[in-house]
């Protein structure tokens, strides 16, 4: 058999993705997570004099609880139903730092954990600053800045 | 040449056996179906040690020092340890050798592991280049994960296809006996590279390995899957199995019921395994456990095992590369 010929076979036989339900899983749970950081943001803007203050807050908060939640070896089992769901929120962003963290402490603090954690956030850094600044880019365009 | 068979295949007219044996596996593996076709199930896997790396070589030892004591052989009389895992350098095996004065013989083909390094145990028995070979292999799911994978609390899908690497060691004494399991033949597999990029279902990208090597034996030995009581393959997981059945049926290969998948049938179903169990312990444990109880409680006189392997690096995968496989097979007979 060719290869091409096999390759379709596989294309042919291999088992659905359950696309409509973890569709629904991630719905359900990126829904929750956000119902959360709600929760904190609506207390954080009784505490606290603005809102800029009161989302840095809530951020603070959702990063620790996506923390102490992997650090507990639950956020793994949150994001196998939930998806995209757990990874998108900002809770899935410090659960991949944290898994990084505690995966590479054995090589060491600085040229293990240090060094490795952000070997799977890196992407999100590196892109986020990228498009932070082809956005303000564009705005100064627009408004004429320049 | 008389030793060889067809193209592939080469027998063992001196009839090594298997004269000890032992298999280790983790509390996972332990709930599994298969839990009381194994020696020991260990309560956790970290075992006190600092790094999960450091657990697999253990496990490793303590499945070749319980093989060695159960036939009260010392290890001065063992000529040869063949011995491999999925780590880099097989670095597992290595420090498990460190312990050894014997020659140390490290061996890699990924899942296959297992029978490539029995095949070649007999093979130096049969040459007279030994009159104890001793054999082992080891994998731990923590330890394959991070290094094919992504680290272990990451917030990650696992698809149906993906394998769960066994936690595990399996060993066997091999030599000259009265009695005790055969080896008698063995078909060492050529590279198969169907093209298959998807590390996610290496079940695929391992059938047209398993197909190759069970056509060449069949071939070879003039006989049908019908002369084997079970063909046990291992790991092609649930997926993997479905494409052998379909390669073998569309070269109308006969049998098909005496087929069995290590891999498949290591997890129950309830256990969230995906396509079920790989890892270099997987078809070791599996064939050392269930094969051999098969052939000691007389339910089986004759066992064919087809250890596949995907041959990737997480290196090439993230090259965009192809998946090399590879698929060994022994014969154990009662």
């Amino acid at each position: 058999m060719k290869p091409e010929d096999y390759q379709k076979l596989v294309q042919q036989h291999s088992p659905p993705r359950p696309l409509l339900k973890n569709m629904l899983w991630a719905f359900f749970v990126g829904g929750l997570i956000c119902t959360v950081g709600q929760v904190a943001l609506n207390i954080a803007e009784k505490i606290e004099r603005t809102k800029a203050e009161a989302s840095a807050v809530t951020l603070a908060i959702m990063i620790l609880v996506g923390t102490v939640l992997t650090g507990l070896g639950v956020y793994d089992e949150i994001a196998e139903k939930g998806g995209a769901g757990a990874a998108i929120p900002i809770t899935g962003f410090a659960n991949t730092v944290t898994s990084a963290a505690m995966e590479f402490r054995r090589e060491g603090f600085l040229l293990g954990m240090a060094a490795k954690m952000f070997i799977i956030a890196g992407p999100v850094i590196v892109f986020g600053i990228l498009s932070g600044f082809i956005v303000a880019l564009i705005k100064a365009l627009i408004l004429g800045l320049f | 040449m008389s030793n060889r068979l067809g193209a592939q295949t080469v027998t063992f007219s001196k009839e090594p056996r298997i004269l000890s044996s032992y298999t280790i596996v983790g509390p996972m593996e332990g709930k599994g179906p298969h839990a009381l076709d194994f020696d020991e199930i260990l309560p956790d896997d970290v075992l006190n040690q600092k790094t999960p790396e450091k657990s697999e070589r253990l496990i490793l030892e303590m499945a070749i020092e319980k093989t060695l004591s159960k036939n009260n052989t010392k290890l001065d009389d063992v000529q040869f340890l063949i011995a491999g895992d999925l780590l880099n350098q097989i670095i597992s095996s290595t420090f498990a050798a460190t312990t050894y004065a014997a020659p140390f013989l490290g061996v890699y083909g990924a899942c296959s592991t297992f029978a490539q390094a029995m095949g070649l145990g007999a093979a130096l028995l049969q040459g007279d280049f030994a009159s104890q070979v001793l054999v082992g292999t080891a994998s731990h799911y923590q330890t394959a994960e991070r290094q094919f994978r992504y680290p272990i609390e990451l917030n990650i899908q696992h698809q149906v296809t993906n394998h769960h690497t066994v936690t595990g060691a399996g060993a066997a004494l091999l030599g000259f006996a009265d009695q005790g399991p055969r080896i008698t033949h063995a078909t060492f597999g050529a590279v198969v590279d169907m093209g298959l990029k998807d590390p996610n279902d290496m079940g695929s990208a391992m059938a047209p390995a398993a197909f190759a090597t069970i056509k060449q034996h069949l071939q070879d030995t003039e006989l049908n899957l019908d002369a084997y009581d079970m063909v046990l393959t291992g790991d092609l997981g649930k997926q993997g199995r479905k494409m052998l059945r379909l390669l073998l049926e569309k070269e109308g290969i006969q049998g098909l019921d005496r087929l069995q998948d290590g891999g498949s049938k290591i997890y129950g179903d309830g256990q969230k395994t995906g396509a079920g169990g790989s890892g270099a312990a997987c078809i070791a444990v599996m064939t050392l456990g269930y094969a051999l109880n098969k052939l000691k409680s007389a339910k089986a006189r004759r066992v064919l095992i087809v250890a596949t392997g995907a041959l990737l690096s997480s290196l090439t995968v993230a090259q965009g590369e192809s998946i090399p496989c590879i698929a060994h097979a022994i014969v154990l007979e009662a």
